[in-house]
Parts: structure tokens; C-alpha cells; sequence
């Protein structure tokens, strides 16, 4: 009986995402020709390639600084604009409408985009500051080894507010006004109210865009893989753009070891999203 | 920003009596046409890049890579849009974002509608065990999977097909689906259930004629955002669609800009086509989208 409701979701769940699942780990364990053919196992030394991969400390820190940075600036950021979304004012509706395109634009597009914008010799963003008398010469955002991760951390943030401000809209708007008229009579400050109401009420939406932002953002291929398209090796990737360049992009087309490195990945998020609501909740019970 | 007009103040008893007793009086005064103000400011935050790729459409491609760059065009071009849809690669790429993005959300919804329902509403063995494994699923990307992906495809001979690319957006898709209209379903009364059964309505019947009315505003979000997923997915295309002539939007419109030829102004102008139709569904469920993200992911 439970079957027949569930069949159909099992059977894409099984097929589509358990059997590519499958499939990684198999190849985690092959060794791969150059051209893909599958020479036999290979034990683990595909993980002890990844492990002992000279760039991987690199990526690794890469990846922390690209999801700590974009979650919590977008968190904040977001927190903020909601705030204003859910006042009363002429042409909010029109703002609404605005704040959502960036989310609606593919990422890709999005990215491509920023590579102009970004761009040292026809960029707009150079041409911009350099007629503010900002700067005197222009910045190379993607070239230079200082400004690529920052400028790919604000495309990151860019393209992740939207979504995040919509839940908090949510969440705020689930929250009833009768609680504030209530603080307000008491005489409470619009600060104290924000800090003692608001913020507590506003916490399940709050673990939910975080714990939803930070699977989003760790994942998330497009923005670094074009932003970063024309700079050799891996000093500016992630473990994600590391893993499909690995298999897809290197000199060594390594399969076996994009597909460990693709495990990692998978172990990674889960660990961090466990540990991340791990903490949440004994702050809860603390508190 | 808040000095406040006099001749303004008389029609600044507005609709948000709450903040204002707490605020000071010059605010109160310069509110009616500050707040549209930095409601445009805010916009214009969001819209900018897209304002710069508008303009990109408009100019030909030699104006966008001149240095040094202005940010209006030097020279206009009007033909970009007539050009673009008169290009059969570009057409090819429209068609299979259309097919697989309608596809994928057609089986999300049929799919995701029966388990969500059946989850929600009846206790049996390996109950938790399915909502874990669709918990899992959430954390899974097809990113990291995509070697997994192409190996699977390849095994079965479905690589470069439709099929492979519906399948996998369906799947990925699902997990949210299932999650939001689970707490749809799960916040219904059963006694609304029970009286429509008593009235002599089967179990599928009660779900497509009680159920379903019902959890209209979780079904359009679901809906949506899959297919906005679908239409925007980007990796498992670059993946598996090898024959240009097969790839969606999102990976062919970058052959406009290759080291070969460049071609910004269609690569804007084809991109803008790609974001419109996604701009148009969003603005028409926003109000659905905060209901919806309430009652399934925040509570």
C-alpha cells in the first residue's frame, strides 16, 4: 500500500540520485586512462592522490573563506532588507520585483556578466571609479591575486540576498504585531525591541537560510568557475570547481581522483551543516 | 536624506502609524517620500548589472570591448533582439530549455504530490526512513555528483539525450517539492479528510478534490521553483549535452563569447530572453513565495 503512494519518488530518488552515488564511490576506487576507459582498481590510492595533491590545503582554506564570508554577509545584509521589504511605503511592490531578478537570472548569466563588469581592459566597474577619481588606474578584480576572492565573494553574496531576504520577509511576517504593540506600551526602545523580539522569533528562519545557504553556496560552480576562468592552476578554486577540473579540466583528466575528491565533498557539506546545527541548538538549550 | 518638505507634511498620515510614535517627529514628516526613495536606491542595488547588460544589448560588440569602456553605448545597434531569435542555434538552445524545464517540473509535481501526501498523513514502517533519505537527497548537488552523473548516463547510453536532463533536474528537484508540501499537507485538519470520505469520495478522490484546493500556494512555490531550477541549471548540461545543438540556454548562449568570436551583444540580448520569462513567473507567485516559503521551510 505505501509503496504504490511512494514508488515513483523512490524509483527517481534510487535511480537518479542513490545509482550516480554509487557510481562515484565505484570510480573513487578505479583507475581511469587518460581518455576515460577504466584500467582496473586502484585500491585508495585516488584519495591518497587527492590527499597528498599539493594545491589541496589551498582549496580547502579557499573554500572556508568563500562559504564563512558569502553565508554571513548575506545572513546580515539580508536581515536588514527584509526589515525594510516589510514596511509600508509607496512602490514596495516594485521593490520586491527588483531584489528578486538577481535570484531568477541563472547564475551562469549572472557570473558571465560580472566577468565584463569585472573585466580590466572594457570593464564598467573600472570605467566607474576611474571617473569617481577613485582609483587611478584600473583594477585588475580578476587577475589580481588580492582582489579575485573578494570580487567573487560579492557576485556570491549578490546572487544569494534574494532568496534569504524572502525568508526573513517570511519569518517576520509571521511574527504578530501584537507582540510589539506590547513592547512599545512598556517603552521599549526600537533597538532593545529589534535585539529582545524580533531577533528571538526570527531564529528558525534564520537556521534555515543559513543551513540552506551554506548547501547553496558550498556547492555553488558558476560564479567561481567563470570568474576565475582565466587564471592557471588551482590557487583561487574551490573543492567544488577543484573536483570538476580535476576530471574534466586538468592535464591528467583524472577521473578516479575527481570522483574521491567528489566524495570529499559530499562528506564535507554534511559534517559542516551537522556541526553548524550541532551548535545552534546548545546555544538554544543554553540560552 | 531626512529633512522633511512642509508642503509634504500634510499628507504623511499614512498607512504605518505603528513606528512612528516611537519615532522622532522630522522622520515622521520625511517618511511618505524617503521610504520610496531608498526603495529605489535598493532597487537600482539589485538591477544595476542588468541595466549594464540591457545597454550591452544595445551596442554592438566592438563598442563593449573598447577601451577605454564607457558605460553608455558610443554607438547604438537596435538589430540585436531580431537577430537573435532569428538564429537557429539560439532557437535550438530555447527549445531544450522549454522541453526539460517543463518535463522536469511535470514529474516533480506528479511525483512529489502522492508522497508528500502519504507521508503526512499515514504512520508505516520505513516512514522515517524515506523522509531521511529525502533529507539526504537536499544535501546532495548534482555538482558533486556529476562524475557519478555522466558515468550513469553513459552506462545506459542516454548522454546527450533530454531524458538524462529531465531526470536529473526531476530528481533533484524532488526533495524540496516533497518538504514543502509535506507541511502543507501535514497543517490540514484531518476532519475535513474524514467528512469528505463520509460523503462518499475515495482516498484519491478527497486528495484531488479537498487536499489539493488547499495546498494550492505550497504547489505553485513548488512548482516554481523547480522549474526555475531546471531552467537555470548549469553543470549537468555543460556535463552531458555534448551536441551543440541539443545544450539549453544557459550553457550554448556562452558559445557567443568564445576566444574565436566574440559576440557580447547577442550573448546579452539571448541571456536577457533567457531571464524575462523567469522575472514574469516570480513577480506573479510573490505573494505565494513568502506564504509558501512560510508554511514549508520556515516552520
Amino acid at each position: 500500500m505505501a509503496l504504490l503512494w511512494l514508488a515513483p519518488a523512490l524509483l527517481l530518488i534510487l535511480g537518479v540520485v542513490v545509482w550516480p552515488a554509487v557510481e562515484l564511490v565505484r570510480a573513487s576506487l578505479a583507475r581511469f586512462s587518460i581518455t576515460g576507459l577504466n584500467k582496473g582498481s586502484a585500491g585508495l590510492d585516488n584519495y591518497r592522490n587527492v590527499l597528498a595533491n599539493e594545491s589541496l590545503g589551498t582549496v580547502l582554506a579557499n573554500t572556508v573563506v568563500w562559504v564563512v564570508a558569502v553565508v554571513a554577509l548575506t545572513i546580515l545584509i539580508s536581515l536588514g532588507l527584509a526589515q525594510f521589504l516589510t514596511k509600508d511605503f509607496w512602490g514596495r511592490r516594485f521593490v520586491r520585483w527588483a531584489v528578486i531578478v538577481p535570484w531568477a537570472a541563472s547564475l551562469v548569466i549572472t557570473a558571465r556578466l560580472f566577468s565584463l563588469i569585472y573585466s580590466y581592459y572594457y570593464g564598467t566597474l573600472n570605467a566607474v571609479l576611474l571617473k569617481l577619481h577613485l582609483v587611478h588606474t584600473p583594477v585588475d578584480f580578476l587577475g589580481n591575486d588580492r582582489w579575485i576572492m573578494p570580487s567573487m565573494v560579492a557576485v556570491g553574496v549578490f546572487v544569494s540576498i534574494p532568496f534569504t531576504a524572502y525568508v526573513f520577509v517570511a519569518g517576520l511576517n509571521a511574527i504578530p504585531t501584537d507582540v510589539y504593540e506590547a513592547a512599545r506600551i512598556d517603552g521599549a526602545s526600537p533597538w532593545k525591541i529589534w535585539r529582545l523580539i524580533t531577533l528571538p522569533l526570527l531564529r528558525p528562519a534564520i537556521l534555515v537560510a543559513t543551513v540552506l545557504n551554506m548547501i547553496y553556496v558550498f556547492n555553488s560552480f558558476p560564479i567561481i568557475y567563470t570568474l576565475n576562468e582565466s587564471n592557471p592552476g588551482f590557487a583561487h578554486d574551490t573543492t567544488i570547481t577543484f573536483m570538476y577540473k580535476l576530471a574534466f579540466k586538468s592535464a591528467e583528466k583524472d577521473v578516479g581522483q575527481s570522483a574521491a575528491a567528489g566524495l570529499f565533498n559530499v562528506c564535507l557539506i554534511l559534517v559542516a551543516v551537522l556541526v553548524y546545527l550541532r551548535v545552534s541548538r546548545w546555544r538554544e538549550e543554553e540560552s | 536624506m531626512a529633512t522633511a518638505t512642509p508642503a509634504l507634511t500634510g499628507t504623511s498620515a499614512s498607512a504605518d502609524t505603528a513606528t512612528t510614535s516611537a519615532t522622532p517627529g522630522g522622520w515622521r514628516r520625511a517618511r511618505p517620500w524617503a521610504m520610496p526613495l531608498i526603495g529605489l536606491g535598493v532597487s537600482l542595488a539589485f538591477l544595476w548589472p542588468y541595466l549594464v547588460m540591457l545597454l550591452g544589448a544595445f551596442r554592438p560588440s566592438s563598442d563593449v570591448v573598447q577601451t577605454p569602456a564607457s558605460v553608455l553605448p558610443r554607438v547604438w545597434k537596435w538589430t540585436t533582439f531580431p537577430e537573435v531569435l532569428g538564429d537557429e542555434r539560439f532557437l535550438a538552445w530555447l527549445r531544450t530549455s522549454v522541453v526539460v524545464a517543463l518535463a522536469s517540473t511535470a514529474i516533480v509535481v506528479v511525483v512529489a504530490i502522492p508522497a508528500a501526501y502519504f507521508t503526512a498523513r499515514f504512520r508505516f514502517r520505513g516512514r522515517m526512513a524515506f523522509l531521511f533519505l529525502v533529507l539526504v537527497t537536499q544535501m546532495f548537488s548534482p555538482t558533486s555528483l556529476v562524475v557519478g552523473i555522466y558515468r550513469e548516463f553513459f552506462t545506459v547510453n542516454l548522454v546527450n539525450t533530454y531524458l538524462a536532463l529531465i531526470l536529473t533536474n526531476a530528481a533533484f528537484n524532488l526533495a524540496f517539492a516533497i518538504w514543502i508540501l509535506h507541511g502543507f499537507f501535514a497543517s490540514i485538519p484531518r476532519e475535513l479528510e474524514e467528512a469528505s470520505e463520509l460523503d462518499g469520495c475515495g482516498r484519491v478522490g478527497t486528495l484531488w478534490r479537498v487536499m489539493l484546493p488547499l495546498t494550492l500556494p505550497g504547489l505553485v512555490t513548488a512548482t516554481i521553483f523547480t522549474f526555475i531550477a531546471a531552467w537555470n541549471e548549469y553543470v549537468v548540461a555543460l556535463t552531458l549535452m555534448l551536441d551543440d545543438s541539443r545544450k539549453p540556454l544557459t550553457v550554448g548562449i556562452n558559445s557567443y563569447v568564445t576566444g574565436y568570436e566574440q559576440n557580447w551583444d547577442q550573448l546579452f540580448g539571448a541571456s536577457l530572453i533567457a531571464i524575462v520569462p523567469v522575472v514574469i513567473l516570480f513577480a506573479l507567485i510573490e505573494k505565494h513565495l513568502v506564504g509558501g516559503l512560510t508554511s514549508g521551510a520556515v516552520k
